[in-house]
């Protein structure tokens, strides 16, 4: 492995310092980071260790006037343990139990696990200099490549699927992400995080170099507020998901008042289904309303030359996370 | 002296019982030691040089700035060599750590001449494809020569149902867990090399490093006390072992080199990829009369594809013609029953569509076209085990949106025992050291060794140390074939009655008896139906005095036989939103003879199962066309079955007395032969189509079913 300074800092400045320069990259619990530098596809030069840092926001799970405040160094086991979002939060301690393996949610964080790279296998592999690394070509979106993981919607000029759980957890349960950088700190509703690659290719989210993820925040949830995350893999042991689909309702009575319906492993960011959210709202979850949403997710998918399944399985992912929410 | 039969197994003690593996504690705590374990310290790390283009030759090497790099010890690069898939190795560097090492391998430049490449069967066999062996006369495409007999075109013109349809398998890597690796050390003359090497073939390894280094046999020293599976990818010395004593010869210190994972997925072998457009017909009488079919199948670089087609069942009218395809990807090599799960696949599905078509249950169609007698009755005992006559149904199933299924499948295998010796020393303390050059290459040999001469001793297994893997112990056969078992149990049968011989010539005047009247029996040596005349073992051996004594035995395969039948039957649900397949059930039933140990048997029968429940379902190695690599050379992509996949697995070892009293027979292999064929029959039977290749994916299974748009 090439020479990479290890920084460990202690205070947030310190952090924010070391990172905005060029090849600087946090760690936190190293689940992505470290394969990632084995892989040798990262031009990494600094490695900077956010453990050690004393800030509490970082930390745990806590209570604000209006919600609740997960710390960027929160370990997924911690959140798909915890009461309160268990019970007020479903979608995201649904997705944060299935992610990786135990031993990963045992390490990993919420704050790595929304950054996560994509897990493309042209971009994972150093023979393959794709436009995520500063190539020329999208190896999955050429008529050659092998795409039968990647996007079918708001896919090119890279087709990448975002791979992280919480994150699709988080934009259906309308987040706040805290950031702090440079500049300062700064809140990022959930729904202005992720960036699509024809936006910016290099990234999946509007994170500034030197910028970190402190905490995230969950509006109270009002009344009649139920949520949920599914999720389909191809193996029952550890595996990416192949689809899946996170819904968060607002009821009112056995009408569905408000609806936020996020897509899982379709896309380079976690979907927004804003017409499946139009077909539910003011319907009551009858089968043909649940089908007509599913059908209404996937409006507009276009599937490249051997990911057309993900068009069914992903409606089944949009109607079995409503039927559970019946 | 004459070879003495198996006692009756009424009368064993552990032979035919369970007896958990000998070296279960070293494994479970880490004692065990691994090729790569060797030496603790002052080892140097090799690693491979791989080439990064399909299709290439190193024509200029500089490994300059490599060299300049503190910690590297040895280069050695083949310039002028030829690579044929992407990652073949032309050459390794050794340094202190396994980073320089890494990092050396960054610095060393070569200038490559590439070539057009090809990856993909269907690319290689176009009339313009590159040729992938660039540069000789070597085609990409060799047809064999028609197979077949019988009259087939009049033999359809009598069938009821003929089956049409084109049906094919993946190439599946070996996925060894201990990657290929060697720790290799010289003498500082350089006239003794030691090896521990991860192989199936301890003495293999031993004469071609001999060979290669111009040393005599007992010049070089090769050890496998442990391995972590091998699965038919580590049957001889090769490239690896050379490479790990040519490092440490030029550093002049030892060098333990292994596989990186990426390395073992692309280069360590395969299983090769089949594929069979077939037309089979049956009469309505439930008769397979005609069976032709159009082959291929690939076996990378090196051709090798062949597989057994048809199987099993007697078919009186074939006709059949294969074809290799090559391509610049990993090479094939013998896997675990090599040739037989892609056979089965392709003939079982034959099979039940012929049954649907003629309206018979599966399982009847199947009994009557076997000729087999073993396998007849144990396709009856399948259907016992699994509830047949109750709840298998045509299909497809009216469930939504879990559909339940079932299917069978069936395997033949040889096992016949391989050439083996033994030596048993029973020493006057009592203890008895059993010495045998086999590996145990994860199946269970250890224990079969100390089973067998506790069974000949009256001793416990683990009262008898056993002492396995080592060249310099009595020369024993590959681990190749399922021929272990059947080799080793004899030779160490042989050879401890012959020490017990020595030792009852000593006791016999003791017990105011012949020799020939004594037995070893109870931890006692007595004199047969008089138990009052007995000595304690201990006892016995002290009669010794100061010299111990010794047996040695071979295998002269008059305790062992060959040729075993299994069969298969798999009970399971295909989710059909999601195209996910949830396995309930998976019951295996195997002949093998002589059952020396009841428990590893079904462990081998489980292993066999797990590894084709992985080949039915997640295995699959994807070559990119663009640049040429394997592109889930990882255990990410290259999936493997894991636990939360797995469904109850029942393995019944068939212990009818007739099959007992064959003799020792081999069983590593056929338990996996089936797997993927009864998973394949299943998923037809509970979703009423076809999956027509393996692995078969949620994506392929919602294909089947029309829904993807």
């Amino acid at each position: 492995m090439r020479p990479i300074e290890y920084f460990k800092p202690t205070s947030l400045q310190e952090a924010i310092q070391a990172l905005q320069d060029e090849g600087a990259y946090a760690l936190a619990g190293g689940m992505d980071l470290i394969p990632s530098l084995q892989e040798n596809i990262l031009p990494a030069k600094r490695v900077v260790n956010l453990k050690a840092i004393g800030e509490e926001l970082l930390r745990g799970i806590g209570p604000t006037p209006n919600g609740l405040q997960i710390g960027a160094l929160t370990t997924l086991v911690e959140i798909a343990k915890n009461e309160t979002v268990r019970s007020r939060y479903t979608a995201l301690a649904e997705a944060a139990e299935t992610v990786g393996s135990p031993q990963i949610r045992n390490v990993g964080t919420l704050g790595g696990n929304l950054c996560q790279r994509p897990r493309c296998w042209y971009f994972r592999n150093e023979h393959y200099h794709c436009l995520k690394k500063g190539g020329a070509r999208c190896f999955a979106g050429d008529e050659l490549g092998d795409n039968q993981y990647h996007a079918i919607l708001g896919g090119g000029p890279c087709h990448i699927v975002h791979p992280s759980n919480t994150a699709t957890a988080l934009r259906a349960l309308n987040a706040t992400v805290h950031v702090v950088g440079p500049q300062g700190r700064r809140e990022i509703p959930i729904d202005q995080f992720f960036v699509l690659p024809r936006r910016n290719i290099m990234a999946e989210n509007v994170l500034e170099p030197g910028e970190l993820v402190t905490h995230v925040t969950l509006p109270e949830p009002p009344r009649g507020f139920r949520s949920t995350f599914v999720e389909t893999g191809e193996r029952e042991a550890f595996d990416w998901a192949i689809s899946g689909a996170a819904v968060a309702l607002v009821m009112n009575g056995a009408e569905v008042a408000e609806a936020r319906v996020v897509l899982h492993a379709v896309a380079p960011i976690p979907w927004r289904a804003r017409a499946a959210e139009e077909a539910l709202k003011g319907q009551r979850l009858t089968p043909e309303t649940i089908q007509r949403a599913a059908e209404a997710a996937l409006e507009g998918a276009q599937p490249l030359s051997q990911n057309a399944y993900k068009i069914p399985l992903t409606q089944a992912m949009v109607r079995r996370a409503l039927q559970r929410l019946v | 002296m004459a070879v003495i039969p198996w006692k009756p197994p009424a009368q064993m003690d552990y032979i035919t019982k369970d007896n958990p593996r000998l070296d279960g504690p070293a494994k479970v705590t880490g004692r065990a030691k691994y090729a790569y374990d060797a030496i603790a310290s002052k080892c140097l790390v090799g690693r491979m040089i791989t080439c990064p283009y399909p299709n290439a030759k190193a024509v200029r090497i500089d490994t300059s700035e490599a060299e300049k790099l503190p910690g590297v010890k040895a280069i050695l690069v083949e310039e002028g060599k030829v690579c044929r898939l992407a990652g073949e190795f032309v050459g390794a560097v050794a340094a202190v750590s396994a980073d320089i090492a890494d990092d050396a391998v960054r610095l060393i430049r070569i200038e490559w001449e590439r070539y057009p490449f090809v990856t993909r069967e269907e690319d290689a066999v176009q009339p313009n494809a590159p040729q992938v062996h660039a540069g000789n006369e070597r085609p990409n495409v060799r047809v064999n020569d028609p197979d077949g007999e019988g009259d087939v075109e009049a033999a359809f013109q009598q069938a009821d149902a003929i089956y049409e349809g084109t049906l094919s398998t993946q190439v599946q890597t070996h996925t060894c867990l201990e990657p290929h690796g060697t720790t290799a050390v010289w003498d500082e003359n350089l006239e003794h090399l030691t090896v521990w090497a991860s192989t199936q073939a301890v003495f293999g390894v031993r004469n071609d490093l001999a060979e290669f280094f111009g040393l005599e046999p007992h010049q070089v020293e090769v050890i496998t006390e442990y391995m972590g599976g091998g699965f038919g990818s580590k049957l001889g010395g090769g490239y690896i072992e050379r490479m790990a004593a040519r490092l440490a010869r030029e550093a002049r210190q030892p060098v333990k080199l292994l596989l990186t994972r990426e390395q073992e997925q692309t280069n360590s072998g395969n299983r090769p990829s089949a594929r069979a457009r077939v037309r089979a017909g049956a009469t309505k009488d439930g008769k397979l009369i005609a069976f032709e079919a159009e082959t291929s199948g690939t076996g990378g670089f090196a051709g090798g594809s062949g597989f057994p087609l048809p199987y099993i069942y007697s078919v009186p009218n074939w006709r059949r013609q294969h074809t290799d395809v090559y391509i610049n990807a990993g090479n094939a090599r013998a896997m675990r029953a090599p040739g037989h799960p892609q056979g089965s696949f392709i003939m079982e599905a034959v099979m039940d569509e012929l049954a649907y078509r003629l309206g018979m249950d599966p399982i009847e169609f199947r009994i009557q076209n076997d000729p087999n007698e073993t396998r007849r009755r144990q396709f009856r005992e399948l259907a016992k085990r699994l509830d047949w006559d109750r709840l298998w149904k045509p299909g497809p199933d009216e469930g939504f949106p879990l559909k339940r299924g079932m299917g069978v499948g069936a395997a033949v295998w040889g096992g016949g025992g391989h050439g083996s010796n033994a030596e048993v020393e029973i020493h006057p303390d009592g203890s008895v050291v059993v010495r045998c050059g086999t590996q145990d290459i994860g199946t269970g040999t250890r224990t079969v060794v100390g089973v067998v001469a506790a069974e000949q001793t009256g001793l416990s297994p683990e009262a008898i140390t056993v002492q396995i893997g080592h060249s310099t112990y009595p020369q024993s056969g590959s681990s190749g074939g399922s021929t272990t078992c059947a080799g080793v149990a004899p030779a160490v049968k042989v050879a401890t009655d012959n020490a017990l011989w020595e030792l009852f010539l000593k006791v016999a005047p003791v017990l105011e008896a012949s020799p020939e009247e004594l037995e070893a029996a109870d931890g006692t040596v007595r004199v047969k139906g008089d138990p009052s005349r007995a000595l304690s073992w201990k006892e016995a051996c002290a009669v010794l005095g100061q010299e111990s004594v010794v047996g040695r035995g071979r295998n002269d395969r008059s305790l062992s036989s060959s040729g075993t039948a299994g069969v298969c039957g798999v009970d399971l649900e295909v989710d059909v939103e999601t195209g996910r397949i949830h396995l309930r059930r998976i019951v295996s039933i195997q002949e093998c003879g002589l059952v020396v140990n009841k428990l590893t048997t079904e462990s081998q029968m489980i292993g066999g199962v797990i590894q084709g429940i992985s080949y039915a379902l997640f295995e699959d190695r994807i070559m990119d066309r663009m640049l040429g690599h394997q592109i889930n050379p990882n255990l990410e992509f290259y999936k493997l079955a894991g636990p939360a996949d797995m469904p109850e697995i029942v393995p019944i070892v068939w212990m009818e007395p007739e099959s007992l009293a064959r003799g020792v027979i081999g069983m590593g292999e056929p338990p996996v032969i089936p797997v993927a064929a009864a998973i394949g029959n299943a998923v037809r039977n509970a979703i009423g189509v076809r999956v027509n290749s393996l692995p078969i994916t949620p994506r392929k299974v919602l294909a089947a079913l029309g829904t993807e748009v």
